[in-house]
């Protein structure tokens, strides 16, 4: 039994079965597919994370953040800029860089994007680690303090997209959201 | 063979003392029996402790109760963690390896004092993590990630129980020599002693990685070191915080091939292969901790796709081994037993009605369709960002952990109350139904967190409501569902925990005592399994076609849920 020193002393002779052989070699090679199917996904894929990242002092990080907001400020008809609930709307060039911002506890500003453009997405911490998580659509990653990481991301439908934290911030982790419009 | 030379040990201490067991006619020593007991009862007590945390936790995440208000739900939150995934599962493992080391190799344990102290600096430990989390001022989640940061003791607590539980592997380590030396088992250890040993190489890499991150992060909580890299802090201590459940599973793989072969006498098919898939454990299992990294900033595509694929799902195999080789034990056992008409005949003639068989196959099932296939799908390189940090994420490991890890050792302690408390099992009918019970409720917190995670749903958060936050986001309506349903789930599991705490305390306080002679066993051993052993060569005449048929259905399950998967990814909006 299991529970027992192996009957035969020299158990590493015994023949293995036909049955559980053939299960090892299935069981191989479906982890040699799953394996080299992560590779291949970056050839044939259009969703694999980016790798690009950057130190950077969480200070300076935010007050790019806020230049860049200044800069691409979005405005009404009447020339007055347009926020949602106190918070900049900005609307970035399409092709260029979009810088977003995890604080306690907020993901500022609002974006403005336009579908089927790609933006090179910046995402870090002024504070705390935040999970920046995009619904409904359901894309999550980590963002950490002291870390930039420069995503491409190219939105392929239209609406109101909120932003929402998944990495627990403190007291007031469950107020964390944000918001990203995407227009024609 | 080898020779040993038997001169440096030296003899047994004096107050050695043994006594044989009746049900299995084993020796028993005395200190190992003390320590296997209060091992086990740490376990229970922290069970109950996080247990309850744990239904506040669910019941704060139904949206139409919402228990506790947003700062106790965090600190609560915490305490679950703490006291469910360290302290309840690794005080039992060390009585796990007590047990693999002394029981099953007829055996004394090595060093007993060694094994008090390492017992006494981890219930310190647990209860001052308790302590410090119940202050209020350490609500930095388990995973205590910085720059958040938390009480000084806090990161003590945790070290004091880490070395402790590394002095416990040691003690079992010692007690594998004193084995050897002494000559109380003839050839190799069994099987279910060699899962525990890579276990136990496995908890040093897990206690040591504990150490190497928890140690900086304290001395910074005291303000000695300025700062700790969030991205370095994250690798290390995934290297204590996923390790840790590779312990699990090894250990309680070890107890699925113990109770089967104690319930109803199952032999493994081949030694050499379910050695094999424990072997491959120990060599890639500890690469794990990299899936906590998928979506973080730093990371090369390369290192991820190596170290999250297990360096080519090579331990996912052993996993996949260990799918056949125990049911496929369960079932050419049975057969000899006589229960050999058609394909399920072994199966549904076994005893369902004993606690020990009935939780240690739910766990193997659970464990295998719900904790495992969703852990290779959260731990693909690319799949993983469609969950990362949502609630499929607790989903997952509630399957691996509670259903699989605890629902093993519950079923194991139907046979360590007998066998090490000399007590029988009280109330035997409401411990025939526990396993079912609990088993349930964990399959429904498992699977409607991570339909939850699906949604969208973000874990460690209190309120998917949102309301007062400064920009609005109103979740799918299914989500909601989803989370109350958990709660309904919660329930039901807490009434199977609270009954297996009760049944435990009972059973130890006032079952049937066995240490008569006469006692018998409300649930009984395999008989004869020994003599049944030995004839019969698994590899000549296998003959396990009910096996075949529930592992195709797996392994058809997780092709399936795998390609799901890749197409939701594929409709995502589009990013490199």
């Amino acid at each position: 039994m299991a529970i027992d020193p192996p009957s035969n002393r020299l158990w590493w002779k015994e023949p293995i079965h036909r049955i559980e052989l053939g299960w090892i070699i299935i069981a191989f090679l479906w982890g040699l597919f799953m394996f080299f199917f992560m590779i291949a996904w970056h050839f044939i894929g259009n969703q694999n994370l980016s790798t690009e990242s950057y130190r950077v002092l969480p200070e300076q990080y935010q007050e790019r953040v806020e230049l860049f907001a200044e800069e691409h400020q979005l405005l009404d008809a009447s020339g007055e800029p347009v926020d949602v609930d106190g918070v900049p709307v900005v609307s970035p060039p399409p092709g260029e860089d979009a810088y977003l911002l995890g604080r306690l506890w907020e993901w500022w500003p609002v974006l403005e994007l336009k579908k089927g453009e790609a933006y090179r997405l910046h995402l870090s911490s002024a504070d705390w680690q935040h999970g920046f998580s995009l619904q409904p659509v359901n894309i999550n990653i980590s963002v950490h303090p002291g870390y930039e990481q420069i995503i491409t991301l190219t939105p392929t439908e239209t609406g109101e997209f909120g932003i929402v934290c998944n990495e627990f911030c403190g007291i007031g982790h469950h107020t964390m959201t944000g918001l990203i419009r995407v227009v024609e | 063979m080898t020779t040993i030379d038997h001169g440096p040990i030296g003899l047994p201490a004096a107050n050695v003392s043994y006594r044989t067991c009746p049900f299995t006619g084993r020796r028993i020593e005395r200190n190992a029996e003390l320590l296997i007991r209060a091992n086990a009862v740490a376990a229970v007590v922290f069970l109950a402790v996080g247990g309850l945390f744990g239904l506040l936790v669910a019941l704060t995440r139904w949206p139409a109760v919402q228990l506790l208000p947003a700062e106790w739900f965090y600190l609560v939150l915490t305490g679950h963690g703490a006291n469910v995934l360290l302290f309840w599962i690794i005080f039992f493992e060390i009585a796990v390896l007590y047990f693999a080391a002394t029981f099953l190799l007829n055996c004394r344990l090595a060093t007993p004092r060694f094994a008090w102290l390492a017992f006494a600096l981890m219930v310190v430990g647990g209860v001052l993590a308790n302590y410090v989390v119940l202050q209020g001022d350490s609500t930095v989640m388990f995973t205590s990630y910085p720059p958040m940061m938390a009480d000084p003791l806090f990161y003590l607590s945790l070290i004091l129980f880490a070395v402790g539980a590394l002095i416990g592997v040691m003690v079992f380590f010692g007690t594998l020599v004193v084995a050897r030396a002494e000559g109380t088992y003839e050839g190799s250890v069994p099987l279910v002693t060699f899962g525990a040993v890579t276990a136990a190489i496995i908890a040093v890499f897990t206690l040591a990685s504990g150490a190497i991150i928890l140690i900086p992060t304290w001395l910074w909580s005291m303000g000695l070191i300025a700062g700790i890299d969030s991205l370095m802090y994250k690798l290390v201590w995934w290297g204590m915080g996923h390790s840790s459940q590779q312990i699990n599973v090894a250990a309680h793989i070890a107890i699925w091939y113990a109770i089967a072969a104690m319930v109803v006498g199952a032999k493994p098919l081949s030694e050499k292969v379910s050695r094999f898939a424990f072997l491959m454990y120990v060599l890639f299992l500890q690469l794990a901790s990299a899936h906590h990294l998928l979506a973080e900033p730093g990371m090369s595509s390369t290192w991820k796709i190596v170290n999250t694929s297990y360096m080519m799902y090579l331990a996912v195999m052993g996993s996949m081994l260990h799918g056949l080789t125990v049911p496929g034990a369960i079932e050419a056992a049975q057969r000899r037993n006589g229960f050999d008409r058609g394909y399920f005949d072994w199966l549904t003639k076994a005893p369902w009605g004993n606690p020990a068989f009935a939780g240690m196959f739910m766990s193997l099932v659970m464990f295998g369709f719900i904790g495992g296939i969703s852990g290779v799908i959260l731990g693909t390189e690319q799949l993983n960002v469609l969950m990362h940090n949502t609630i499929y994420v607790p989903g997952h490991f509630h399957g691996t952990v509670v259903a699989g890890t605890t629902l093993a050792f519950m079923a194991m302690t139907y046979l360590v109350i007998p066998i090490i408390f000399q007590r029988d099992i009280i109330w035997p009918r409401l411990a025939r139904w526990q396993p079912y019970l609990f088993g349930l409720g964990v399959a429904g917190i498992s699977l409607f967190m991570m339909g939850a995670g699906t949604l969208g749903v973000p874990r460690r958060h209190w309120d998917i409501s949102l309301i007062d936050s400064i920009i609005p986001y109103e979740f799918a309506s299914g989500a909601y569902l989803m989370m109350g349903l958990n709660g309904l789930s919660a329930i039901v599991a807490a009434a199977g925990g609270l009954l297996y705490v009760v049944l435990v305390v009972a059973s130890v306080v006032a079952g049937p005592r066995l240490d008569r002679p006469g006692a018998t066993l409300t649930f009984p051993l395999h008989k004869g399994g020994a003599e049944a052993v030995s004839h019969y060569g698994s590899a000549g005449t296998l003959k396990i076609p009910g096996t075949i048929i529930l592992v195709a259905i797996f392994f058809g399950a997780f092709i399936l849920y795998y390609f799901i998967n890749w197409k939701y990814l594929s409709a995502l909006w589009l990013f490199n």
